[in-house]
């Protein structure tokens, strides 16, 4: 994975500085806490979410299982129904792949919509050192390119900036990147849209290539779904003569049917909302309508590597719903870019590691970038044990152990320097200050006692080789003092 | 080697350490899928007659802002609504799909433009408006499914213009759940589900309707016989 934010201090470091930006902190806070509890209305009017949950985490599981079977089956549904399919290990063969395509159309840009795949391969940056402007469709992700900056959120990534910093991009940058912002552009929202509107319209008119990621690919059909609100992803996907999609290789469902599950969960997971604005399938090209050539590319990049690691596996059931992120007290305060990577919050937490590997200062910081709460399981819609995975990968980092990476099986040294000793201990005093979060921490850690580390990491390790570290008791002693109504009721 | 082996190779060898259970690799059981997954999840939510259903069709509509309006058949009363509605926005043109029953847009007065593949895209960029049927309308979500049928036309006819009217036949096309509208639906074709117009969230979560798609949707509720 090429998506290290380059020079990117450690979490710790990263989310010290964040935390001290009181607009970003004002802005993330509105915002996660309005998603958050809109998606439980979403949630609540569904009486069978649990066994939506169940099943998609099933169908998820199922399909990773049989990821070979499936893989072959989808390229030769996409190939009989018109599509061409390609294969990249990693970022840059995928770059590589789609700046050929590109080149052969003659053309020299292209429309995107929005997609964390490209992002993750840094395609805009390449396709720009090869002359190819791309230009980002929709309205968040035009935000942060033309204040050449990047994204916080999975789902609304320009969630950091408020609308007058907003009016203050399209003033100074629209001009450059085509039609310049309206004379007397305001900061309201209705007025920003249509600025946005205006400025793409050219771009999606003239088109000739299009690029785009996908929320699910179906096996058996090879339908490709792609699920949007502002219809810049319709454009995207019906204008152009080219289209291309980039798509990590987990994305596969088995069956049409399949998908009743996760278009139930998906928006209201998301957006809160009972189904997303727009939704758009294609099967490889159809007569006239839509695109004539259509590519796929299907990356690795790190997901077999995951895919090898049997607790941390779950992450690639990730539909990048970002529920997870609302929730969690840690992204809140800290925001998207304190991670470091495309894939922030808790799912980045666990993501990001087994894509690029702990080597770097950043990932290996990564897995305790979190009070291990509970609250990003609670609400994901796949049912990921994101607590469990990263209590899985702190382990690794401070004690070593097997891991597979680039597909080959080696044997992980333990994290050298302090530096993830320090990280440990910066959460760890955040948590101290901040009790709601220690005792859900508290109760989290009984729950997962099994999965804590048997030994100290760096200098602690001597002593602890030879002694046994005290276990964490299983119930909290702040659980006990409320169970027993401070300690009265000790027969309970 | 190429990178198609390579990635299923890497593949076949993170899956190999699989405890017992159901067989890795290929061949995968695709025989055991349909049973191997707890579908226990619910066909639809709650039980309602077919009056019922539109009306929550209805309900869920308006509450994400498009514009619902009732027509019974679809014979004279549907063509003075399609009149009315398109005369009210201004409509100077209107795209025709190629198989929209033609009694439907008897009064109107608009420009037929006709959805033709060497149309392009700054054409239909000057058409105030269009009207098409749909495949399939979803209660629960208040979506319409469009299939690209000749009623319905292709994708971008419905995309380009400012203002679309869909006619939905009630309860014929109506269903309740995303379940059964999947059933309904043929994948090979391009599918584009509409679930009130455009919008963004993308400014401080300020919902905002229109940004690429139609920012007027009107639908049309019209009593078929069945
Ligand atoms: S981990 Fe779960 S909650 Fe988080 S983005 Fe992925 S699917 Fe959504």
């Amino acid at each position: 994975m090429s998506g290290t934010f380059v020079g990117m201090p450690a979490f710790p470091k990263a989310a010290h500085e964040a935390v001290r930006d009181t607009t970003l902190r004002a802005n993330l806070k509105h915002a996660t806490h309005t998603i958050r509890d809109k998606r439980a209305r979403a949630v609540a009017e569904l009486d069978d979410w649990a066994q939506l949950r169940e099943a998609g985490k099933q169908i998820k599981d199922h399909t990773l299982r049989h990821l070979e079977h499936y893989l072959v089956q989808l390229e030769e549904s996409v190939t009989a129904a018109g599509g061409v399919v390609h294969w990249a290990r990693d970022a840059a063969e995928a770059n590589r792949i789609v700046t050929e395509l590109v080149r052969e159309t003659g053309e020299s840009e292209v429309v995107k919509v929005k997609s964390m795949a490209t992002q993750e391969i840094g395609l805009n940056e390449h396709l720009e050192a090869e002359d190819i402007r791309a230009y980002e469709t929709d309205l968040a992700e035009l935000i942060v390119q033309l204040g050449k900056d990047r994204p916080s959120h999975i789902l609304v990534p320009a969630i950091h900036r408020n609308r007058g910093e907003i009016r203050d991009i399209f003033r100074r940058e629209m001009g450059s990147w085509g039609r310049p912002a309206p004379e007397g552009l305001t900061e309201s929202p209705a007025e920003l849209a249509e600025a946005a509107r205006l400025h793409l319209r050219e771009k999606f008119l003239r088109a000739k290539v299009g690029i785009s990621g996908a929320n699910f690919m179906v096996a058996e059909n090879g339908t490709l779904v792609v699920v949007e609100s502002e219809g810049n992803g319709r454009m995207c996907l019906t204008l152009p003569e080219t289209l291309i999609s980039v798509v990590g290789i987990e994305k596969i469902v088995p069956t049409w049917q399949d998908l009743e599950v996760f278009l139930q969960t998906l928006p209201r997971s998301s957006t809160a909302e009972r189904m997303n604005p727009y939704t758009s399938t294609w099967t490889g090209t159809t007569d006239a309508d839509g695109p004539q050539a259509f590519h796929l590319v299907l990356i690795d990049n790190g997901r077999t590597d995951a895919l090898a690691d049997e607790v941390g596996r779950q992450a690639l059931r990730c539909i990048r719903c970002s529920a997870c992120l609302n929730v969690c007290p840690v992204y809140e305060r800290a925001g998207g870019h304190a991670y470091g990577s495309v894939y922030p919050g808790p799912i980045g937490a666990i993501l990001s590691p087994q894509l690029r590997g702990t080597a770097s200062e950043i990932d290996a910081s990564l897995p305790y970038a979190s009070s291990l709460c509970g609250a990003c399981y609670e609400v994901c819609p796949v049912a990921i044990d994101i607590p469990e995975v990263l209590v899985h990968l702190r382990e690794r980092v401070v004690e070593g152990g097997e891991a597979t990476q680039r597909g080959t099986r080696v044997t992980l040294q333990p994290a050298k320097g302090h530096a993830v000793e320090r990280a440990a201990m910066r959460a760890a005093r955040w948590a101290f200050t901040h009790p709601a979060a220690l005792g859900a921490g508290q109760r989290l850690a009984a729950r997962t006692r099994r999965l804590h580390p048997r030994s100290l990491p760096g200098p602690g390790r001597a002593w602890s080789a030879t002694r046994d570290l005290p276990r964490f008791p299983a119930e909290s002693f702040r659980d006990w003092w409320q169970r027993t109504n401070g300690g009265k009721d000790t027969a309970k | 080697m190429s990178s198609r082996d390579v990635i299923l190779g890497r593949v076949r060898q993170a899956l190999g350490a699989e405890p017992a259970g159901p067989p890795a690799g290929p061949p995968a059981a695709p025989a055991a899928y349909g049973t191997g997954i707890d579908r226990g999840y619910l066909r639809r939510h709650g039980e309602r007659t077919a009056e019922e259903t539109v009306e929550l069709l209805a309900e869920n509509l308006t509450d994400y802002r498009a514009i619902v309006h009732r027509c019974w058949g679809t014979g004279e009363e549907l063509a003075d609504l399609l009149m009315r509605l398109l005369a009210e926005r201004g409509a100077g043109s209107v795209l025709v799909p190629p198989e929209l029953p033609p009694h439907w847009l008897a009064g109107v007065d608009a420009t037929r433009v006709h959805d033709r593949a060497v149309s392009t895209p700054g054409e239909l960029d000057r058409v105030d408006s269009v009207v098409t049927g749909c495949a399939v309308a979803v209660a629960e979500t208040g979506t319409i499914v469009l299939d690209g049928s000749p009623d319905q036309g292709r994708r971008r006819i419905t995309l380009i213009p400012d203002h679309h009217i869909v006619v939905v036949r009630a309860p014929g096309q109506v269903v309740s759940s995303v379940p059964e509208a999947l059933g309904r639906l043929d994948p090979t074709r391009p599918l584009t589900w509409i679930s009130g117009p455009s919008a963004t969230s993308d400014i401080e979560l300020d919902r905002v309707e229109g940004v690429h798609g139609p920012r007027v949707l009107e639908v049309v509720l019209c009593q078929d016989s069945r």
